[in-house]
């Protein structure tokens, strides 16, 4: 047989990006939760003397598909030469369904008995010998995340048959697991673990929501914390004792009305170097991506690596599931959403684990209006957290205010009913220092890699339109709404034109305007608004689609308008 | 006594009876391990309406109110 295309298929949260990872040494985003992975990915894998293509496929729990997800599953299933199916020992049973599936298929199967280490602590025993008789196919006990068993899986997989299950309704292949489980699995009574005693108290009313609202706040103080120290410790003084220097030296040779000098220095305010406010490449170009952003990325994603691989994520998503369905969503909604403060492209990926469309549309409208991403928020909590805590507070709870009115809004206005939540709680694991870290210097280098190049076209695209004068003439077209509606000088037209390439940087930009507090706040919120940033509007496009990408920009447009107009109004 | 889940109280224990859905409905709770003949467990009931916890097969999923007053549930007598 010639195998060139090894896929993995599995339910939901079964460990198969870990095994794909563990297989290829191509790295995955890993997490405790279902619908992790909705986009495959592929590695190359070495299988004998050969190398071999491996796909990690988006988790389905039938070949009938029912959702986005599933249905990319079951296309990529004809293209496969061999199929791993990655079976959760844990839960045998409800697993075996998809496997039985498989083997009605003309298509070689191998068996990864998967989370095996924790077969033993929850009192389950499976007999992998008759395992392999009744399916007829290969099983190797497997635990993707200490790697164990993951070599017999190579060695085994030439061994992969194809299944001799005769094509069968739902009802036969319930019966048919049943009887394969009777012979394999012995359940043992155990005792409830501490884990499990704290799973069952974050799910239910009376605790889970003071649990929720602790571990949110913690979340927050840790943020900050981690984000402040790195930035007062290491960055800040990074930049003041040793690059400032540096560029004055640079300034200095260059010669101060220099194209060049214009370019990477930017202006000297007062004949110094300002780090917000020069504008130069290797200035504020450098000093905002890592100096100011790149701490709140390191904490924020530390924090929400450990929440991730925890499993906490579904238990806060079914205890805001009443709120979320006020908003036409249901409570799984605030999956996409809380990436979507790390970075609103990954928040619109996972739009993907929402089924319907209506559902899909609120929640790319609502994220991409109302939810600010770290970069920005980093932003706005440097240069308005200059003039107040109380300052940052109101551009949050603004924010908050539009999440909320425009999603009771749609809710009412779009034709259909919020669905229900139905989803599977996964059980509480310890992460492991090891994979936290792997998954947030992962982030981190994909923050580095797309975010920096950015960063510094942003840059250099405003300063080229500043010297050919093009921001004057885009400057005196919308002055009407800037000055007249939002009380914001025109110059922050720049601001509004940079922020479709990078927030945080367009953000930046209200420094050196010498705004009132006031202008500042309302500058800040509609960048957060108006529109989002290009790299999330082509995903939501290829997402929504074209035309409901139209409505919803429509809606923005209106949000920011009313936004500027109100706060200009009240403040 | 037959009930449906969502009249169920947490720590009541019993086994489902019958699905009273579409195709779609009895699948997609199928996929989750949720069928007639299965012992489940409610563990907990949000308020106004909101989400049903059940554990089956030493998992735990979370239903919608509407599904679970679909789901028929035969309750234990042995309490």
């Amino acid at each position: 047989m010639q195998i060139e295309k090894i896929l993995l298929v599995g339910n939901p949260n079964v460990g198969k990006s870990t095994i794909f990872s563990r297989l290829t040494g191509v790295k995955v985003i890993i997490s405790n939760y279902p619908g992790t992975t909705v986009e495959f990915s592929q590695g190359q894998m070495k299988l004998g003397d050969k190398s071999v293509m491996i796909i990690d496929v988006p988790g389905t729990y039938t070949l009938k598909p029912t959702c986005e997800a599933e249905k990319v599953t079951v296309q990529m299933l004809k293209e496969g030469d061999v199929v791993i199916n990655v079976v959760d020992a844990t839960n045998l049973e409800r697993n075996l369904y998809l496997t039985l599936e498989l083997l009605e298929r003309k298509i070689p199967v191998i068996v990864a008995l998967n989370i095996w280490d924790d077969t033993k602590h929850r009192g389950i025993s499976i007999d992998i010998k008759k395992l392999e008789e009744q399916l007829g196919v290969p099983v190797v006990h497997t635990c993707g995340l200490s790697s164990e068993g993951i070599k017999a899986l190579i060695d085994r997989i030439p061994e992969a048959k194809v299944g001799k299950m005769s094509v069968s309704s739902d009802g036969d292949r319930w019966n048919k697991i049943g009887k394969i489980i009777e012979k394999t699995q012995k359940l043992s009574h155990r005792h409830h673990t501490l884990l499990e005693r704290l799973e069952d108290l974050s799910i239910k009313p009376f605790t889970g929501l003071p649990i929720a609202i602790g571990i949110i706040y913690c979340a927050f103080l840790v943020i900050r914390f981690i984000g402040e120290g790195l930035i007062g410790y290491i960055f800040e003084p990074l930049f003041e004792n040793l690059w400032l220097p540096l560029m004055m030296s640079l300034s200095n040779y260059l010669g101060e009305q220099t194209f060049l000098h214009h370019i990477f220095i930017g202006n000297l305010i007062a004949g110094n170097i300002d780090f917000i406010q020069s504008f130069g490449l290797l200035t504020t170009g450098l000093f905002v991506p890592i100096g100011m952003v790149l701490p709140y990325i390191v904490s924020f994603y530390l924090v929400l690596g450990i929440l991730e691989d925890f499993g906490y994520l579904p238990r806060l998503a079914v205890l805001l599931d009443n709120f979320m369905h006020h908003l036409g969503l249901h409570g799984y909604a605030i999956i996409p959403f809380i990436l979507g403060l790390g970075c609103n492209v990954p928040g619109a990926l996972a739009i993907r684990i929402l089924e319907e469309r209506r559902e899909k549309f609120i929640a790319a409208t609502l994220m991409a209006i109302a939810i600010p991403c770290m970069a920005q928020i980093a932003m706005i909590v440097g240069l308005v957290g200059q003039r107040g805590g109380k300052y940052v507070a109101i551009i949050f709870f603004t924010l908050f205010v539009i999440l909320i009115v425009k999603g009771l809004i749609l809710n009412k206005v779009l034709k259909g009913m919020s669905p229900e939540i139905l989803l599977e709680i996964p059980p509480y694991r310890i992460p492991q220092t090891q994979a936290v870290m792997k998954k947030l210097f992962m982030r981190l280098s994909g923050f580095l890699k797309e975010a920096l190049p950015l960063v510094f076209l942003g840059v250099l695209f405003l300063n080229t339109l500043y010297s050919l004068k093009i921001i004057d003439f885009f400057a005196d077209i919308f002055a009407p709404i800037l000055t007249g509606l939002w009380g914001l000088p025109k110059e922050a037209t720049s601001t509004l034109i940079v922020g479709f390439l990078r927030k945080d940087v367009a953000v930046g930009m209200l420094g050196p305007l010498n705004l009132s507090t006031k202008q500042l706040v309302i500058g800040s919120t509609i960048l957060a608004v108006y529109f989002p940033c290009i790299a999330t509007y082509m995903v939501l496009i290829r997402e929504l689609g074209i035309k409901d990408m139209l409505k919803a920009t429509f809606i923005m447009i209106i949000v920011a308008l009313l936004t500027g107009t109100v706060l200009n109004l009240i403040l | 006594m037959i009930t449906d889940l969502a009249q169920m109280q947490p720590g009541e224990t019993g086994t489902v009876k019958a699905i009273q859905g579409g195709y779609g409905l009895i699948r997609k709770l199928q996929n989750l391990g949720v069928r007639p003949g299965k012992k489940i467990t409610k563990v907990s009931s949000h308020f106004w309406r909101g989400p049903q916890t059940v554990e089956i097969d030493n998992m735990q999923v979370a239903v919608g109110f509407g599904i679970a007053k679909k789901i028929i549930v035969e309750i234990d007598e042995c309490k």
